[in-house]
């Protein structure tokens, strides 16, 4: 099975042989690409079934919630974080982002854009909150608590001093130009690094 | 029964070479008494030790001589099964201190050829692991594919990875702990008190006489497995259900069903295990701490093991060998920057879920055993 996009770029852009923490790793299906490529590959996932079945597949995850126990490993203890698709369930992301950067040097973390033209007009218009391919869940029960936009994230690392050394803006899952990202990407990746 | 017991013929190796226990004292030699299954390859790279439980064995997957049940783990070690005989040859010894074969207080005097009984030497954990490590030696086995175990069992693999770290790739510890706690203490001191309190005891020398401890063993056992299941457990199985009666006798029969349930466990034990050997083994788990060398850092006894691949399951309704323990482990593991993977699995059976039908473990078990790593 193709891994999904943002999940591929993520793939390709760890180097071989570097040592990485999957964090909201599912059931590992990153942590198997990076493997297949020669990277040693850790997990946090917060899921038992999602656990149960990375290590089926003979990664080593560990059950745990990323607002909590990322403080249990050391600093530096990982070349790489990452962080996918999760950010914006956390308790406060800004503190989770310091995590990160404080077990990795450089870290990864992918979100769904907030501000995508898609999501403003359904709320301009519909004057409900969007529920949208990649956030497909009712206000009530959804696991995204904060919402966050390119542009919100951006002010985030800057306030926090946190440098972006590379940028993938993604639109029905195809790479979409910088310019406008605001608007067009529907979700982003960062790379970030203290 | 004790006599019968001590009948039954194990195999067994008895390697002349002295073993220093923890206390300070040696023996002189040690007998170990152990099981095999599946084919050891050329280069014999495909073994996996099991450590059995405190009342286990080394019949993992064959009939217990005593009693003729099946093995313990039969529904997950055998040919095809998660732990795939097919595949690798699986080691499984009785431990030292008990009562399969393997020297324990039932074992002669070097001296005398009369049973030890309590002059047999108090041993610990990790006694038991440099005890396997002996049979390893003699057969020839250098490195372990993987160490398995439950309970105790997962203490000794936490043990075998803390001592021989370069003697094995991966370490699957099920429902256990690095340390016992207070209340795992007491629960064994209850036991032991039963024993002890027994006339029958005789101080630990009633092998070859015509009594032995058999009502304190029994109490022993019954309060222990009261410990193995969850309260859900128990009362979805037996409630307040009465035994073949429609109403209260207002005696002290046993009147519901737990009761005869209880007892007829503590009495069906005392067929297949011996007192003594429930006394030092209970021991051996009460002195367990591998942090206790290490000042208390419990990271302290895993700094040689960080090539070791560590896989730690607890239960959900295990309060014998709570969730907290194994996530202290994990957490001293990461610490090292040890690979270890860790899962809490829901099961309605308490701590003994590790031997019962429990889906979820078996492809742990797989995943963690696979060729992936």
């Amino acid at each position: 099975m193709a891994l999904r996009p943002d999940l591929a770029i993520i793939a390709d852009a760890v180097p071989a042989a570097s040592r990485v923490l999957d964090v909201g790793c599912g059931d590992g299906e990153l942590m198997v690409a990076l493997r297949n490529k020669g990277v040693d590959a850790r997990g946090l996932e917060i899921d038992a079934a999602n656990v149960t079945a990375a290590i089926a597949r003979g990664q080593s995850v560990v059950q745990g919630d990323a607002n909590r126990d990322l403080a249990d490993y050391p600093d530096d203890a990982f070349d790489y974080a990452i962080l996918s698709q999760t950010l914006q369930t956390t308790e406060r992301p800004d503190r989770v982002v310091d995590e990160l950067l404080r077990i990795a040097p450089r870290a990864f973390v992918s979100f769904p854009n907030f501000a995508h033209w898609r999501i403003r007009l359904a709320l301009l218009w519909g004057g409900r909150m969007p529920v949208t391919r990649l956030l497909p869940v009712a206000w009530y029960e959804t696991p995204n608590i904060h919402h966050v936009t390119v542009s919100d994230f951006r002010d985030l690392v800057r306030d926090k001093g946190i440098a972006v050394e590379r940028v993938w803006h993604l639109s029905g899952d195809r790479p979409t130009s910088d310019a406008a990202a605001s608007w067009r990407a529907e979700h982003a990746i960062f790379l970030i690094s203290r | 029964m004790a006599s019968l017991l001590h009948d039954i013929q194990h195999d067994s190796v008895t390697i002349p070479v002295p073993l220093p226990l923890d206390s300070g004292q040696v023996l002189g030699s040690v007998t170990i008494a152990w099981q095999s299954y599946g084919a050891l390859n050329a280069d014999k790279s495909n073994a996996v030790l099991i450590c059995h439980a405190l009342t286990g064995d080394q019949y993992v997957a064959s009939d217990h001589p005593a009693t003729g049940k099946p093995g313990w783990w039969a529904r997950m070690v055998g040919p095809g099964k998660p732990i795939d005989t097919d595949r690798f040859h699986v080691i499984c010894a009785n431990v030292l201190g008990s009562c399969m074969g393997t020297s324990g207080p039932a074992s002669p005097d070097a001296a005398t050829g009369a049973p030890l009984g309590m002059a047999f030497p108090v041993i610990t954990i990790t006694d038991m692991v440099r005890a396997q490590a002996m049979l390893l030696d003699h057969l020839g086995i250098a490195r372990l594919h993987a160490v398995v175990g439950g309970s105790m069992g997962g203490m000794q693999t936490l043990a075998w990875a803390a001592t021989y770290p370069e003697r094995l790739g991966s370490a699957l510890v099920i429902a256990s702990a690095a340390r016992h706690s207070a209340q795992n203490i007491a629960f064994h001191e209850v036991g032991r008190q039963a024993i002890m309190a027994d006339p029958d005891w005789q101080d630990g020398q009633y092998y070859g006489s015509a009594r032995a401890p058999t009502k304190g063993l029994a109490v022993a056992r019954m309060a222990a497995h009261i410990t193995y299941l969850s309260e859900e457990g128990l009362t979805e199985k037996f409630g307040r259900r009465l035994q073949a009666r429609d109403i209260k006798s207002f005696g002290f029969d046993a009147d519901f069903q737990i009761e005869s349930y209880l007892r007829h466990q503590g009495l069906a034990f005392t067929d297949r295990f011996d007192a003594n050997a429930y006394l030092y083994i209970t021991r051996a788990m009460d002195y367990f701490d591998l942090a206790d060398p290490h000042d208390g850092r419990l990271a302290g006894a895993f700094a040689g093991s960080k090539d070791v691949r560590f896989t730690l399951v607890s239960f959900d309704t295990d309060w014998l060998y709570p969730t907290s323990e194994s996530r202290r482990v994990v957490q001293a593991l990461q610490s090292v920057g040890a690979a270890a993977s860790f899962v809490e699995l829901s099961a309605p059976f308490g701590h003994d879920s590790f031997l019962l039908d429990v889906p979820a473990l078996d492809r742990l078990v797989a995943g963690a055993l696979g060729s992936g790593f």
